[in-house]
């Protein structure tokens, strides 16, 4: 119990808990069978970029380039497929996409590592690169006729929930399979190998973190090519999950999962985060963005909410440390 | 006894300067080795050659009678030579055991963790020590003393034969420094040796059987400790006979420049009055959470007090805030200038504007750097500061160089009161010398008056003609500095008779 009151983990479960019950209560709509599918449905996409961005924040660092990565490898694996008229497994998609992502992630680890510059500068910088160059060299547009194994992806689901009263039906897509293992994969990396402990160590203290034996340049090679990679995926799924290729799809992205990770109880400056507050995280704002009609309130309300959301589950915590730290502690003998 | 380390004729230039002259050190098995020097010696070059992090230009590195040319940090490591260094290196967000046991994991090329091993060592090395700290806490939860004995157990987790401590004790109270003290003893016993780093003569004498003194880069002496008094061994860091006289003050006039009545402030202080004359240095003194810092940092804004009147110059005046302090002449030199006192990465020049930067600008309206390079070249000369170029960042500058811009850059606001929390702490001893003279020149020079708030018990009686004892967040006693002797000063600061007694000469180290 000791702390929980200072765990931004346990106000964002209190805001999820809150905000189901009201939903519950005044449409009678959230624990229906088909409103659960379409938030994991919608909870795939956050959640795979929020992993990686978890990596990041908590080795210290940040990166706003990861939505133009994703939506540069979606494209061009798109084009390439169809270009060579792909017909093999779908797997092949997503493994080009992954590869791509995770070469222009490495090139942001280089960057970071040798020029040791902020890591928001560098991936500032590379991510307008990556989108320049989709739009310019790659003329991106929209492509609505999909290589034939991807979208025969797109109709693939693991289960159908249909709801009798409103007389509609959602399906939870196969790709979220994908989140799953994204999950258990970072859970792993973090919990129980030297290397993720050495992410943890970057973010305590990176001087620290050299004299121990770490090597840091491989970390952050590590770190920004995973995160690379995570989005390359990310993108091909994106694309598998809208049925068509649109390259501004995620523009964006990257303040949503940011937001995501911090109400997650992840410090921005690094050292400090958990798999579970992120997932937490995510699930409050794809809530937020989702369910938030169910109230009655326009969709275009989201941000707002959202914005609220992050000022109040992350100051909440703060304030408990600041009041704690504020205090002084001489005992002054009373009469 | 067998050698551990053996160095012989080293010698390191950095750029032109020679910070290392063909020095030599030996340590035995099982011996406790006091390196001591002022600032910029050369003990921190030596540690650093010692711990295969430079290379050194020309000698000799035996290492248990193994001869290295190039030593590598994991030369050291493996040889059993373990750092703490000042800033202890360990990770504030992972918990004590993985602190314990993160390193020796990463030695042993593992790349699964394996917590219960991670568990079962930090307790045992926690173990050979005898202490118990919560396995699961993070570590910025504990206190600097813990965190220096997490650091301890880290390099006995690497089997070390021989550990160095970088000045461990600066940021530790006497308690925790007495019990630190017992830990190093223990290690003794169990065969392991100690090259203390230290500057605090006090902390040599008590916890050293053989020392070795540096000055400017080169071996003074080695010897036993038991063959030094304290005076020979100021002399032989310093070069010089020191010898601090009683501060007596010189003019009193009728009215106080600074006057305070019946200040109160919850959690900090109850009913302060206190006055300060012109050329007049006011020691206050008191245990950690006596309510001395919270008075400093008080007077100075920082926290107002709720209750009670500020007089300078009779007038009645308000400090609610650091600039109300500023504009009344009040200057506060803080107690850790690392984190309060300066802007680290800043320049110099940049350190001693900041104050009174309102002053240092040209009429239309930009900042005059000609008058900051003239202010600075004034108390370059003024206080003998040790500097390289302005432009470098201050953190290149040893402690009590450091020290003297905080002063230099409060002296430039042309100061009627100047408080200083704990002047010296960091400050080697010749320094240390040099600072309490140059605060005796400046209240009878300028005019003006100093509060000096320290636990230093021989700076407070040497330096302050008059010395306010502070207990429990109230003044209990005031003396004169030539009235009393240190011993009863002690004896006040902790108060004996009462029922905090035990409490307070703990805390003290008795």
């Amino acid at each position: 119990m000791r702390g929980l009151l200072k765990r931004n983990e346990f106000y964002v479960s209190l805001t999820i808990l809150a905000l189901c019950f009201l939903i519950q209560s005044k449409s009678g709509q959230f624990f229906t069978g088909n409103n659960l599918i379409d938030l994991a449905r919608s909870m795939i996409i956050p959640g795979i970029l929020c992993m990686g961005v978890l990596i990041e924040i908590i080795s210290g660092g940040i990166d706003v380039s990861f939505p133009a990565i994703a939506m540069l490898s979606m494209f061009s694996t798109v084009k390439l497929l169809l270009y060579v008229d792909y017909k093999g497994p779908v797997i092949v998609a997503f493994i080009i996409a992954g590869l791509i992502g995770l070469v222009l992630g490495l090139i942001n680890g280089g960057l970071i590592a040798f020029l040791k510059l902020p890591t928001l500068i560098i991936t500032l910088g590379t991510g307008s690169i990556y989108l320049g160059f989709m739009q310019a060299v790659l003329k991106s547009r929209v492509i609505s006729v999909l290589p034939e194994p991807i979208s025969k992806l797109s109709k693939s689901y693991l289960f159908t929930a249909h709801n009798k009263e409103l007389g509609i039906s959602s399906s939870l897509p196969s790709v979220f399979i994908l989140l799953i293992v994204t999950v258990v994969l970072v859970y792993f990396i973090l919990n129980r190998t030297m290397l993720g402990r050495g992410i943890y160590a970057l973010g305590g203290d990176i001087i620290a973190c050299e004299r121990a034996g770490f090597n840091v340049a491989r970390l952050q090679y590590f770190i920004y090519g995973f995160m690379g990679g995570l989005a390359g995926v990310a993108g091909m799924t994106r694309t598998v999950l809208t049925g068509s290729c649109q390259p501004t799809t995620l523009i964006g992205f990257e303040l949503t999962c940011i937001a995501a990770v911090i109400l997650g109880g992840t410090r921005i400056t690094g050292g400090h985060g958990t798999v579970k507050g992120a997932l937490l995280g995510a699930l409050l704002i794809t809530m937020v963005s989702n369910s938030l009609i169910l109230l009655g309130v326009p969709t275009y309300w989201s941000k707002f909410v959202t914005g609220i959301i992050i000022i109040i589950g992350t100051g909440a915590s703060a304030y408990q440390i600041l009041r704690q730290k504020r205090k002084l502690n001489a005992s002054v003998f009373e009469d | 006894m067998s050698e551990i380390l053996k160095v012989t004729g080293i010698s390191k230039n950095f750029g032109g300067v020679q910070a290392l002259k063909n020095v030599n050190l030996t340590i035995h098995k099982g011996e406790i080795h006091c390196l001591a020097g002022g600032n910029g010696s050369g003990k921190s070059t030596l540690i650093k050659i010692i711990s295969g992090v430079y290379k050194a230009d020309s000698g000799k590195i035996e290492i248990n009678g193994k001869e290295y040319r190039k030593l590598t940090p994991m030369d050291a490591i493996m040889e059993g030579i373990q750092v703490i260094y000042q800033d202890l290196s360990i990770f504030p967000n992972l918990s004590v055991a993985e602190n314990i046991a993160l390193n020796s994991e990463l030695y042993s090329k593992r790349k699964i963790v394996n917590w219960k091993n991670i568990k079962k060592i930090a307790e045992e090395s926690m173990n050979k020590i005898g202490i118990s700290l919560p396995l699961k806490e993070k570590v910025e939860n504990l206190s600097v003393a813990d965190k220096q004995l997490i650091a301890i157990c880290r390099a006995l987790v690497s089997n070390a034969k021989l550990i160095i401590m970088d000045e461990p004790t600066t940021a530790l109270t006497r308690k925790e420094i007495k019990k630190l003290f017992e830990i190093i003893k223990k290690l003794q016993q169990q065969g392991v040796s100690i090259l203390f780093v230290s500057h605090k003569l006090d902390e040599v004498f008590e916890i050293s059987e053989k020392f070795t003194v540096f000055r400017n880069g080169e071996n003074v002496i080695t010897d036993s400790t038991v063959n030094v008094d304290y005076d020979k061994f100021v002399f032989y860091m310093t070069g010089r006979k020191i010898e601090e006289d009683f501060f007596i003050s010189s003019n009193k006039e009728e009215q106080p420049i600074f006057k305070v009545e019946n200040l109160s402030l919850t959690n900090g202080f109850k009913d302060i009055s206190f006055e300060i004359y012109k050329g007049e240095i006011l020691g206050i003194t008191g245990l950690l959470g006596s309510g001395r810092t919270e008075l400093a940092l008080s007077l100075f804004g920082l926290f107002p007090a709720e209750q009670g009147d500020i007089y300078l110059n009779g007038e009645k005046i308000r400090i609610r805030s650091p600039i109300d302090a500023i504009k009344n002449g009040i200057g506060y030199v803080p107690e850790d200038r690392l984190t309060e006192g300066l802007f680290l990465a800043q320049s110099t020049r940049k350190n001693i504007a900041v104050s009174n930067i309102d002053s240092m600008v040209k009429s239309n309206g930009t900042v005059d750097f000609d008058r900051i390079d003239s202010a600075l070249e004034k108390w370059k000369n003024e206080l003998s500061i040790i500097m390289g170029d302005k432009d470098d960042p201050i953190s290149t500058l040893s402690g009590g160089n450091q020290q003297k811009v905080v002063l230099a850059k409060w002296l430039e606001t042309n100061p009627k009161l100047l408080i200083l929390n704990g002047p010296t702490v960091g400050v080697d001893v010749g320094a240390k010398f040099d600072l309490h003279n140059y605060l005796r020149g400046l209240v009878e020079n300028y005019g003006i008056g100093i509060i000096i708030i320290s636990d230093d018990i021989p700076e407070i009686h040497k330096n302050c003609s008059r010395i306010l004892v502070m207990r429990k967040g109230r003044i209990c006693s005031e003396v004169i500095n030539t009235h009393t002797t240190e011993k009863d000063l002690f004896s006040l600061i902790v108060n004996e008779e009462s029922f905090i007694a035990k409490e307070g000469q703990e805390e003290a180290g008795i």
